[in-house]
């Protein structure tokens, strides 16, 4: 299998503060890979540190090519698109804006507008509300519109921090179902933060489970699935 | 009666003046949190490049063309050269810098052309339209290229996806970065755009102030009076800002503390706003919009 992205001895710091130890991993094309662990363990540094959005030291490659000392927008432009912690909502922008957005960096008009059209099919709710200021959407609502931005950027791998947070399991399961659709009809790898470890463990291929700022372990889901003390230890079910 | 309506006319043509300076203001505001106060002083500058692009044979509106472009590529330069640098640096160092700017293009100005004071042309007939002295067509013409301007700037940023970047970068810097926006160039770009809308305040207001190195001060001050009252960080209501002020500042002028003291009553504004209303007018209800 090859890897759409690999890290190794990715270390990540805020000012004086070492947040990531020489973390090593790789996530399949096409694949979902989980990345688990307790509060404070360093998982959205992880992906903060893939999109060089803190100081970081050790290398990135995107399918084989060096991105480590890429700007944040550049990476993006090669194809990573990273839903944030919070979301990111441009709250002022109506909803058509915040989709639109990704306009600006696509070259191919006719391909983004089929990504638009995709988002809506995805999530109709959006297409309701195309005019609403983004900032009076729903906790959910506002989630969708995280993901279907970084869809309209027509990604090749996705990274999620936390898409489950704050939302109402019922939307919950609905925003996984989609993901899982999106990773399986348009080809989208994933990396996946999640709390709800069970959740994501259905949904990904991989895990990597860590803590304070270093890998414990990493296998595939089923491993971790069936490991009841290695659940109990590190992901509390 | 007539006098009621000359006040309302030259304090509209000001008006349209100040509005510009605001806007300019605003535009490095919402983006940068900064307040440029060398933006008289840009815009200054860029009017004597009108002047002598026209003194050597240039056609008006062609140097008028021209010092736009070049004052957009001053105000970028500025900003990727000067600014950049001090993304990190403390709120004082910045204002120490925008202090040094304003004093470096005044005496520039100053040492390239002299102090004296010259007379800059206006593009539009000379007369007025009542033909009893109240409306003169330069205020005609002042008041309609700002408007069309606005107009412009308006459907750039609301029909064009350089716009949009523009706005997001503006309010979410770190998530237009993850949508591939190039933050920075973003802000460069809303410097030039800055200075070019001063450079058109400037040449505006030179037929009627006469052009000299100190003649954009009082207006920064108005300038910034109507962004304030606009609510600072709402690019319509500096607009609007800028009206409302030019039009009190001549009645209050006229009618009530005589000309000499009408620029204490941009100073009672901006203390006033910001003791009694530091939101502005329109702070709150638009204040994400652009
Ligand atoms: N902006 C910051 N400045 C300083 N320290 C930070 C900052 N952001 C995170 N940290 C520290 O880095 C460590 C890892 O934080 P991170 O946000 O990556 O954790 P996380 O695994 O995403 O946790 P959570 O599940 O709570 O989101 C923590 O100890 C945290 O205190
Ligand atoms: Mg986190």
């Amino acid at each position: 299998m090859t890897a759409i992205l690999e890290a190794t001895g990715l270390s990540a710091y805020y000012g004086p503060v070492r947040a990531l130890y020489e973390v090593d991993f790789r996530i399949e094309t096409g694949g979902v890979t989980a990345l688990l662990g307790a509060n404070g363990a360093g998982k959205t540094t992880t992906l903060r540190a893939v999109c060089n959005m803190v100081r970081r030291s050790g290398t990135t490659k995107l399918n084989g090519q060096d991105i480590s000392r890429l700007a944040t927008e550049d990476i993006v432009r090669l194809g990573v698109a990273h839903v944030p912690e919070g979301r990111g909502t441009f709250t002022g922008l109506t909803v058509e804006e915040n989709l639109k957005l990704a306009f600006h960096v696509r070259r191919d008009r006719a391909a983004a507008n089929r990504d638009l059209d995709l988002v809506f099919t995805y999530f109709p709710r959006l297409k309701e509300r195309v005019r609403q200021q983004a900032g009076t959407l729903s906790g959910g609502e506002q989630q969708m519109l995280a993901i279907s931005r970084a869809l309209m950027l027509g990604p090749k791998l996705m990274l999620l921090d936390e898409p489950s947070f704050g939302l109402a399991p019922l939307v919950v399961q609905e925003i996984f179902r989609i993901l899982r659709s999106i990773n399986e009809n348009e080809h989208v790898s994933m990396l996946i933060v999640e709390q709800n470890a069970a959740l994501a463990l259905e949904l990904a291929d991989h895990v990597y489970l860590l803590e304070t700022g270093r890998v414990v372990t990493s296998g595939p889901s089923a491993m971790v699935q069936n490991d009841e003390a290695l659940r109990r230890a590190y992901l509390g079910y | 009666m007539e006098l009621l309506l000359q006040q309302i006319a030259s304090g509209l043509t000001s008006g349209a003046i100040y509005a510009c300076v605001a806007l300019g203001l605003v535009m490095i505001y919402v983006s940068t949190d900064h307040i440029n106060f060398a933006q008289g002083e840009m815009a200054m500058f860029s009017t004597y490049i009108a002047w002598a692009l026209i003194q050597a044979g240039v056609s008006y509106w062609v140097a008028f063309g021209a010092t736009m472009v070049i004052a957009f590529a001053g105000g970028l330069l500025i900003q990727r050269f000067i600014l950049k640098p001090l993304e990190h640096a403390p709120v004082l160092a910045l204002v120490v810098c925008f202090i040094a700017l304003l004093s470096i293009f005044n005496s520039m100005a100053g040492v390239i052309w002299s102090f004296t004071v010259k007379q800059f042309p206006s593009p539009f007939p000379k007369g007025d339209l009542t033909g009893a002295g109240l409306v003169s067509y330069h205020q005609i013409g002042v008041v309609g290229v700002t408007v069309v301007m606005l107009g412009l700037l308006t459907c750039f940023f609301r029909f064009t996806t350089l716009g949009l970047a523009m706005r997001a970068a503006a309010q979410n810097a770190s998530s237009a970065r993850l949508m591939g926006v190039r933050v920075s160039w973003m802000l460069a770009l809303g410097w030039g755009m800055a200075a070019a809308i001063g450079a058109v305040a400037g040449m505006l207001v030179a037929p009627i102030v006469f052009l000299d190195p100190n003649m954009m001060t009082g207006i920064l001050t108005y300038g910034f009076a109507a962004a304030l009252v606009g609510g600072i960080g709402n690019p319509g209501g500096a607009v609007i800002g800028g009206f409302v002020v030019g039009v009190l500042e001549n009645l209050v002028g006229t009618y009530i503390i005589g000309n000499e003291l009408k620029l204490s009553f941009a100073l009672v504004i901006i203390v006033g706003v910001l003791l009694l209303k530091p939101a502005g007018l329109f702070g709150r209800v638009n204040v994400k919009r652009v």
